[in-house]
């Protein structure tokens, strides 16, 4: 029987643009509107998508780093936006984040001692007399050795940066982690290294991830289900097996084929899409793609079209498009 | 060693930077030749000499850095017997470069027009308003829509993947013979990278040039180019035309690359890791680079630097089980045994 550890409903997170001569807020950058997911315990839950499309800003509003403005979260059982601010530093406890640039989000100055050290000190998870023999535990759970705890974080390369990164967030005990393109920075050898070691933690200790990325590749690799957005909405959802082999939407089919593969033999189609992603503040009406969608019409810019599924979907599998059955019977041709 | 179908050769490179006294070879001993209309990949990681070697063919090497020896023969002559004036007339005009960081690489206090017009008064001697209307056509040749009104834009009234073409639009101003273009989509989105590279694809073969493509993204390598370099820690460990490189690649740091890299095509258990780090400039093993973090080095592997050797699949490989002195399994194909070596 799953769980749902994380479930996200209508979360909405505006922010205020300021202007004029009194600084009045003039209009609104819609970063996410009305956004809808759960995550079941133990799984990983992947959201893809291109910059600006809001991806990054939910995972921040899941933790309350950025205060949502509208929606509910539920987190095992309970509503985020309900707790005061040090109650919420608790769930925090439960809640960590691991981010995409390990030379930015670790303090240059403290030791890998110190920073681990703060990390249970502010959340109180391990006796005082038993936190060195805990921090060299996660030293070597995280593959960099315990003889390395009085380092600082100039001393390491990026790969182990990151790997303090996820030690500091193994720290406190959490059962769910966001993984903010947590491998991005990072080289193919060393980013396969990293994604192993998440891929056991995940095992080891029975964690739920929310992925934030957008290499689709990794994608496939670390999820069970994923998510894309585009401009704020998901578009799709599903399992992975359905998202990579069976998409439905025209924009997650022009992002996969947009992805080039590493086999100079392998000629496929590819979709390439006119212009460029619409700005936030002012998005399209109806459906967000349609100003660069190849099957749109006039219904895709007057209705927004809602998550559904068709007889050609399986699981949990879900796509906000008007065309997708015609699309499908070849009914509904592109227009370029 | 010239060859007319070269556009460029470049012949034991060795770029150093000299830092407290000690020296740190960037690029050591590299040699390429880059043929007329082709695009030619360099792939390595961060720290591998990719960069350093292209910056080198520019001759855009600064303090503390040094091109301490080797040539780079362009058309037949050594670029790096050029003075400084002779190069300016190169630079841009016969050789032109594409950066990464699109908004970093253009002046945000000029207009695009401006931008592309000081390349062609420089170099064409064209009039103020022979260039802008040149600027015009150029930004219509890299799919820019409207662009009577975009020449008079700035940078930042741009989207990313618009600066790139602005950037491409600069650099193929003057009908260059070689362009290098130095992680080109890196900073932008996969949708955008496939319009970029697209639009990369076509101009070269319209226009005829050579590309000289710097990239970790082994994607874009299979898509774009024709022949492959692979560089580790400042060499050149494996060379091949592309289908060569992907369908039997030779060095185990090819193999071990290829086969970490996350595939959203196909579903794979287990990625297959390279362990350990990239050696630090400072600190370069004895013998072969790739030795420490390799599951089949052997003992020569840890003495001897190998030289690249010509296989009869027609790779050049910078591996000693290729040659006559391996001393280790006789029996070993990196390719398939890669997977079991690392686990023991």
């Amino acid at each position: 029987m799953t769980t749902k550890l994380l479930e996200v409903n209508n979360l909405k997170q505006y922010f205020p643009i300021k202007g004029g001569v009194f600084g009045r807020t003039v209009n609104h950058v819609k970063a996410v509107d009305d956004v809808s997911f759960y995550v079941n315990e133990g799984e990983t839950l992947s959201i893809v998508g291109e910059s600006g499309c809001g991806k990054s800003t939910t995972g921040r509003a899941v933790l309350r780093l950025d205060e949502p403005t509208e929606g509910d979260i539920q987190f095992n059982g309970e509503n985020l936006l309900d707790l005061n601010k040090n109650d919420m530093r608790k769930k925090r406890k439960d809640m960590q984040i691991i981010f995409q640039d390990p030379y930015a989000s670790i303090n240059p100055r403290q030791t890998v001692r110190q920073v681990l050290e703060e990390a249970m000190a502010i959340q109180d998870v391990v006796p005082k007399a038993d936190r060195v023999d805990k921090m060299m535990e996660l030293l070597d759970t995280v593959g960099l050795g315990s003889h390395q705890l009085d380092r600082f974080p100039h001393e390491f390369s990026g790969g182990q940066r990151q790997r303090v990164g996820i030690a500091r967030a193994l720290a406190v005990d959490p059962k769910f982690i966001i993984c903010d393109e947590s491998v991005s920075a990072l080289d193919v050898s060393i980013q396969a290294q990293v994604l192993n070691l998440l891929k056991n933690l995940q095992e080891q200790y029975n964690l739920t991830y929310l992925f934030i990325a957008h290499d689709l590749g990794v994608v496939r690799h670390i999820s069970d289900r994923v998510a894309v957005m585009y401009l704020g909405r998901v578009v799709e959802i599903g399992e992975k097996e359905e998202i990579f082999d069976n998409p439905k939407h025209p924009y997650t089919k022009s992002l996969l084929s947009a992805i080039p593969v590493p086999d100079p033999s392998h000629k496929q189609e590819r979709i390439v899409l006119k212009g460029d992603v619409p700005s936030p503040i002012d998005p399209p009406p109806g459906c967000r793609f349609h100003t660069r969608c190849p099957f749109a019409t006039e219904k895709c810019r007057d209705e927004t079209p809602e998550l559904r599924k068709t007889e050609t979907m399986t699981g949990t599998h879900e796509a906000a498009c008007h065309y997708m059955e015609d699309i499908e019977a070849g009914r509904h041709k592109a227009a370029y | 060693m010239t060859n007319d179908a070269d556009v460029l050769q470049i012949d034991n490179l060795q770029t150093s930077f000299f830092i407290d006294g000690s020296e740190i070879k960037a690029v050591d001993g590299v040699s390429l030749n880059i043929p007329k209309g082709k695009t030619v990949g360099i792939v390595g990681e961060s720290g591998s000499g990719k960069s350093i070697t292209s910056m080198s063919v520019m001759r855009l090497i600064r303090n503390p850095g040094r091109i301490k020896g080797g040539s780079i023969h362009f058309n037949g002559e050594d670029l790096l017997q050029k003075t400084e004036k002779n190069m300016q007339n190169i630079r841009g005009n016969k050789i032109s470069m594409i950066f990464q960081e699109p908004m970093t690489s253009l002046n945000p206090v000029y207009t695009v027009g401006q931008q592309i017009s000081e390349v062609l008064q420089i170099h064409q001697n064209l009039s103020k308003k022979e260039a802008l209307s040149k600027s015009v056509e150029m930004l219509e040749l890299v799919g820019i829509p409207s662009p009577n009104d975009r020449v008079k834009q700035y940078p930042h009234e741009l989207s990313g993947g618009m600066r790139q073409r602005v950037m491409i639009a600069i650099a193929l101003a003057c009908n260059p013979e070689l362009l290098i273009a130095d992680e080109p989509t890196t900073a932008l989105d996969v949708t955008i990278q496939a319009q970029i590279l697209e639009l990369m694809n076509g101009l070269r073969k319209e226009l005829g040039m050579s590309v000289i493509l710097i990239t970790h993204d082994l994607g874009v390598v299979a898509e774009t180019c024709d022949y492959v370099a692979v560089m580790y820690a400042g060499q050149i460990v494996e060379y091949a035309d592309v289908h060569t490189l992907f369908n039997n690649p030779k060095h185990p740091y090819t193999v071990g690359l290829m086969q970490s890299l996350p595939r959203h095509d196909m579903d794979q258990e287990e990625l297959n890791v390279i362990e350990g780090n990239v050696p630090k400039p400072g600190e370069m093993p004895e013998g072969c680079r790739f030795a420490p973090r390799c599951p089949f080095a052997s003992d020569i592997c840890t003495r001897e630097l190998p030289d690249l050797m010509e296989t009869e699949d027609g790779n050049q490989v910078r591996c000693w089980v290729y040659s006559e002195k391996w001393d280790g399994d006789p029996e070993v194909n990196v390719k398939d045994d890669y997977k079991t070596a690392r686990s023991q």
